[in-house]
């Protein structure tokens, strides 16, 4: 493949008191795609995501973000985790968790001035949340927590984009919204990966696809590999979706 | 002594005045850092702390052979320290829980603290008595020396807290996010620790052992109910950690015999009791209130859209309809109706009803009200 290597896994192997969660898994994730991240309950989807952010450290292999480790590479890449991972309840405003996407590009010390706010408040009308900027977030329903964390990746204004199930507990408005946002800023030419469940809508969503559990079973484009053999290979039963292309 | 006489007092003895202003820097510094323990649900950790410090006053004790306070508080603050790094390196490299951890160091420093307490007292050393009053704590001794020392260690962790404001605040509230952001979250991690731990430290001498991390939650606790800026909330509880040390003092020093410790621990509970029920956001009181009105509000709203949606078909909105109509809808009652009326939103003539512009008005609100939620 002619195209730049966003993403390079190399013999990652991550353990929880010493069970493997990913198994050897060697990735090249192309600059430029949107990919989902399939697989059940446990394969670890999640913990590849935190691998690439070095947030967990795998006992074996190395993970290089455009040729270098994510510790020299973090202005480059965009973190939504998961919505349940945080306590909403925590005494802050909508705007000022999107505020929090700029602190990266600040470093240490320094306070967020004007300049930031305007980016915070323009990601915040990208994802249609302006109205609620002073809103307490305990007091955002579910799919608008989802587009505020969506928001805080946004104003980072990175080059790759990594979500854990950013469709999660939301209805279908917030879904058509948060899909046409991944599918403009691959269109702006940056590299999008998400973990996602919803396996009938990978074929209309998404144009890269790795299926996941434990060890890799296949990564490439989804008109190539999204098919009923790979599913079955994953999931372990005979898994069967009907695919239109 | 009475609280008047007290009060009249606490300017000009040199003692009342040390005591008072040592507990309200005291209060201030502990619900200031308290928030922190709160907000990243550390709240059992001040109490493993706290009590991990007691072996550590007991052996500077057997060293050092004096009761010198500042040598006392800094084997607090090492034994302190050790049981936090322990805690932490449970957590880390076994399969246990970090409540189990908290308690299990907890209860071992306190009971090596405890045994190493009655060895001392069996000494024949004339200087061993009065260690125990570290276990509840004791004002009265407190010298303007400490006070000083409060006020120092107060005015660091402010400047730390000011300076470290952004980093802080990302921390508390997604810690891996924090992490993907490049920041070194183990050092922040460690720098909070550190400024809690020295805060029991600093508070052994006035609140004791076992009630110090009371003097952490507490004032926290109270001061979440009244706000939702996390800016505000630690200033709340600094303010109520400081008042509830001079309330303490008044107290226990306008009644004999009353232990200030245990006294201004009672206040700050007393604070997060009233804030419970009295805070207008998230208190008892209001929520119950709003739940109320809510309901009488609903009620009254579905009786509103019953009639709205006969009125509708008509070309008078406010044409005259029996109240008989209404008897197939189980919402409408006597008083409903009187209500709405006063509210205005109908008239009623003898047995007929019909809706005003007000109502009508209210209703057509309603539903785009409902559409919009819906949505």
């Amino acid at each position: 493949m002619s195209e730049k290597i966003a993403i390079s896994v190399d013999d990652l192997t991550v353990a929880y008191n010493y069970k493997p969660v990913l198994w050897d898994i060697d990735l090249s994730i192309p600059e430029g795609v949107l990919m989902a991240i399939v697989g059940p309950n446990g394969a670890g989807k999640s913990t590849l995501i935190k691998s690439i952010l070095d947030i967990i450290k795998p006992i074996a292999g190395s993970v290089k973000i455009f040729g270098k480790p994510y510790k020299k590479q973090h202005e480059h890449v965009a973190y939504v985790p998961q919505k349940g991972s945080v306590d909403w309840d925590f005494p802050t405003t909508a705007l000022d968790v999107v505020m929090m996407g700029t602190y990266g590009s600040l470093g240490w010390i320094k306070r967020p001035g004007q300049k930031q706010k305007k980016a915070a408040l323009e990601a915040l009308e990208k994802v249609g949340m302006l109205e609620f900027k002073s809103r307490q977030i305990s007091q955002l329903s579910g799919g608008q927590q989802q587009r505020i964390f969506l928001a805080r990746a946004l104003v980072q204004n990175s080059s790759i984009y990594l979500m854990d199930e950013p469709f999660q507990g939301v209805d279908a408005t917030t879904e058509k919204a948060i899909i046409n946002i991944l599918k403009e800023l691959r269109k702006a030419g940056k590299t999008v990966i998400v973990v996602h469940h919803d396996l009938q809508t990978v074929p209309e969503y998404f144009d890269w696809v790795t299926f996941l559990n434990v060890k890799k079973i296949a990564t490439g484009p989804v008109k190539d590999i999204f098919n009923d053999d790979n599913l079955t290979k994953t999931y372990g039963i005979n898994y069967k979706v009907s695919i239109q292309q | 002594m009475s609280l008047e006489e007290y009060f009249s007092l606490v300017f000009s003895d040199y003692t009342l005045r040390t005591i008072t202003l040592g507990t309200a820097v005291l209060g201030a510094i502990c619900g200031m850092l308290g928030s922190f323990a709160v907000l990243r649900k550390q709240s059992l950790l001040g109490d493993a702390i706290s009590h991990a410090a007691l072996p550590g006053i007991a052996i500077a004790f057997l060293i050092s052979g004096a009761k010198n306070s500042n040598t006392l508080l800094i084997g607090a603050l090492i034994s302190g320290l050790i049981g936090t790094f322990w805690i932490r390196g449970i957590v880390k490299k076994t399969h246990l829980k970090s409540d189990t951890a908290l308690g299990l160091i907890l209860s071992l420093f306190f009971g090596f603290g405890m045994l190493l307490l009655t060895f001392i007292q069996k000494m024949p050393n004339a200087n061993q008595a009065g260690l125990d009053k570290y276990l509840f704590g004791q004002a009265a001794t407190l010298v303007e020396s400490d006070v000083w020392l409060m006020c120092i260690i107060t005015g660091i962790s402010l400047i730390v807290l000011l300076t470290f404001w952004k980093e802080f605040k990302i921390l508390l509230f997604d810690i891996d996010y924090t992490k993907s952001l490049g920041f070194n979250t183990r050092f922040l991690d460690i720098l909070i620790t550190s400024f809690i731990v020295v805060a029991i430290v600093i508070g052994l001498q006035t609140v004791g052992v076992v009630l110090m991390s009371a003097m952490l939650l507490a004032p926290a606790a109270a001061a979440r109910q009244w706000t939702n800026s996390l800016g505000t909330m630690i200033f709340l509880a600094a303010i109520f950690g400081a008042f509830s040390g001079v309330l303490g003092t008044a107290v226990s020093a306008s009644s004999n015999n009353l232990s200030t410790g245990p006294v201004i621990v009672l206040i700050a509970a007393a604070f997060v009791v009233l804030s419970f029920i009295f805070s207008p956001g998230r208190g008892l009181l209001f929520r119950e209130i709003r739940y109320w009105k809510n309901r009488n509000d609903l009620q009254l709203h579905k009786t509103l859209a019953f009639m709205f949606n006969i009125a509708k078909n008509h070309e008078d909105i406010s044409h005259p309809h029996a109240v008989k109509i209404l008897n197939n809808f189980q919402g409408y009652t006597k008083r409903s109706l009187k209500k709405l009326e006063n509210r205005e939103y109908i008239t009623v003539s003898g047995s007929m009803w019909s809706l005003t512009k007000k109502g009508y008005k209210k209703a057509t609100n309603l539903y785009n009200q409902q559409e919009e939620t819906d949505d």
